[in-house]
């Protein structure tokens, strides 16, 4: 088809017409050389290029559109799912919600009920925490109640795990409480396995107490929970003080030293509770069923000392913090039990005197 | 009546030609995109050679190498000789039946593939991908099509 041979005797026209493209050829090819060596060609294709860019822009018109138009799609589709699932997260949260607001009425009614009424034997007050004692040497908190709202000095305070500390100062409008952990602070315990009776100290650190002077045959293990004995007067028995972590010889080989994980969340929370009456023993040791009745039966081993225990407890709730501690000490320092004269003899006055 | 209709057939029908080959396509049809200018330019040089000839072939082969960004000159030279070659069996490829011309055009294709290339050596360009030879065969194929429509637009819908 292209051979050109196939063509009939040359005619005048087809003379001109061949002369024709041989011009337009050698035109062409010199502008192709041009072109491709750059130069002068170069700058007249950048003018054209400026008039040839409607024709780009008409050219890449359904381009565009089509790619907006499926931008579109999927944007719309997106969105329709979006649509659907937060309509589902409304419906989950607004149910969400209503429970929330069904809690929130009986936390409010809980509240009154703790803070307000007289709640049975248990007769704590409920008090939010003002501020914590940045300085790390001391353990304390102060609470935004103060002798305005009944507390005085000497309340045991805990929280819902435990022991946290007693109150060692009062203005009108806050307290201060003296955290267990403080170094300053001990508390008369004994183990509720067993009963047997020590002294825990505060550690100076937020999570740790110490138990110091423990006789090598003393009924200790690691694991024990120690509640509160009530020895003293100044607690209340049977609330958990800690859980025993470890022990290990003091370096005098005599004795051993514990270290106790505080059952209290001391680090944790915005209110703790204060305790009305100082000492209650009976009421209490029913309220924390399960370690005052283990206790219990421990103490009925011994009875002569439990019972002067209970009894003096009794007789401190009914009179004066201070002479309760004189109750206290008593029949603690006559014990006749394993290595009980270092714990009582170290260990009561710092309870009694943790304003120092 | 005709002469009436088509004027504005030539200049819209060539611009449509550069638009679809500017017409950005997928990397993999790319190659396959069929000559649109030269079968457009070779529809008008068999059917109006007073208007279409080689001095028109070349023009809108330098508008081609403008728009298309290629090399000036390039399209323009293989217009110019698929125009020529066309002048010269003008007369016989009228009264081809449309198969028939489709083939005639399609070795014309062919034979722009191979000034194409030639063109590229001369020059010490790169060449193209194998792929690329297929265009004249979509090319081939849509003769026909592009034919009837033309005329068809040409002639009014005088069926």
């Amino acid at each position: 088809m292209s051979s050109y041979a196939s063509s009939p005797a040359p005619r005048p026209g087809e003379v001109t017409g061949t002369l024709r493209l041989l011009a337009y050829l050698a035109l062409s090819c010199a502008l192709l050389v041009s072109d491709h060596q750059g130069g002068w060609l170069s700058q007249f294709r950048q003018q054209a290029s400026i008039a040839m860019q409607p024709l780009w822009w008409l050219a890449g018109l359904p381009s565009r559109v089509g790619a907006s138009m499926r931008n579109d799609a999927a944007t719309r589709t997106r969105m329709a799912a979006d649509n659907r699932r937060l309509r589902n997260e409304l419906l989950v949260l607004n149910a969400g919600q209503a429970r929330l607001r069904v809690e929130a009425v009986e936390n409010a009614r809980l509240r009154a009920l703790l803070g307000a009424v007289e709640q049975g034997s248990l007769d704590v007050q409920l008090a939010p925490i003002l501020n914590v004692d940045q300085d790390p040497t001391r353990q304390r908190l102060l609470l935004d109640a103060g002798s305005r709202n009944g507390v005085r000095v000497g309340q045991s305070v805990i929280d819902a795990g435990g022991l946290l500390g007693q109150v060692i100062a009062v203005t009108p409008m806050t307290a201060t409480v003296l955290l267990v952990t403080d170094l300053e602070h001990a508390v008369p315990v004994i183990i509720a396995r067993n009963g047997v009776r020590l002294v825990v100290y505060g550690s100076g650190r937020p999570d740790h107490l110490s138990l110091r002077n423990v006789p090598l045959s003393a009924d200790v293990e690691v694991g024990d929970v120690l509640v509160t004995s009530g020895l003293g007067g100044r607690f209340p028995p049977g609330f958990p003080v800690g859980t025993i972590t470890g022990l290990e010889p003091d370096d005098s080989r005599a004795f051993l030293v514990g270290d106790l994980r505080p059952a209290a969340q001391l680090d944790r929370g915005r209110d703790v509770l204060l305790l009305r009456d100082v000492v209650v023993p009976v009421t209490t040791a029913d309220l924390e069923a399960a370690a005052a009745e283990r206790e219990a039966a421990a103490l009925a081993q011994d009875e002569a000392d439990a019972a002067a225990g209970i009894g003096t407890g009794e007789a401190a709730g009914a009179g004066a913090g201070a002479g309760a501690g004189g109750d206290g000490d008593a029949p603690a320092e006559v014990e006749p039990d394993a290595g009980s004269a270092p714990v009582p003899a170290s260990g009561t006055p710092a309870a009694q005197e943790p304003q120092r | 009546m005709s002469r009436k209709h088509n004027r504005w057939l030539l200049p819209v029908s060539l611009f449509m030609a550069l638009l679809l080959g500017l017409l950005p396509l997928p990397a993999g049809v790319q190659p396959f995109r069929p000559f649109w200018l030269a079968l457009v330019v070779a529809y008008w040089v068999i059917e109006d050679p007073d208007r279409v000839g080689l001095g028109f072939a070349f023009v809108m082969g330098l508008i081609a190498d403008l728009a298309f960004g290629g090399l000036l000159g390039e399209q323009a030279l293989r217009l110019v000789i698929m125009a020529f070659i066309l002048q010269r069996f003008r007369s016989q490829l009228r009264f081809f039946p449309i198969a028939q011309q489709a083939l005639a055009i399609g070795g014309l294709l062919l034979n722009d593939r191979v000034v194409s290339a030639a063109i590229h050596f001369a020059l010490g360009l790169p060449q193209l991908p194998w792929t690329y030879w297929l265009a004249p065969l979509i090319g081939m194929l849509l003769w026909a099509p592009l034919y009837l429509v033309m005329d068809a637009l040409r002639f009014g819908r005088r069926a």
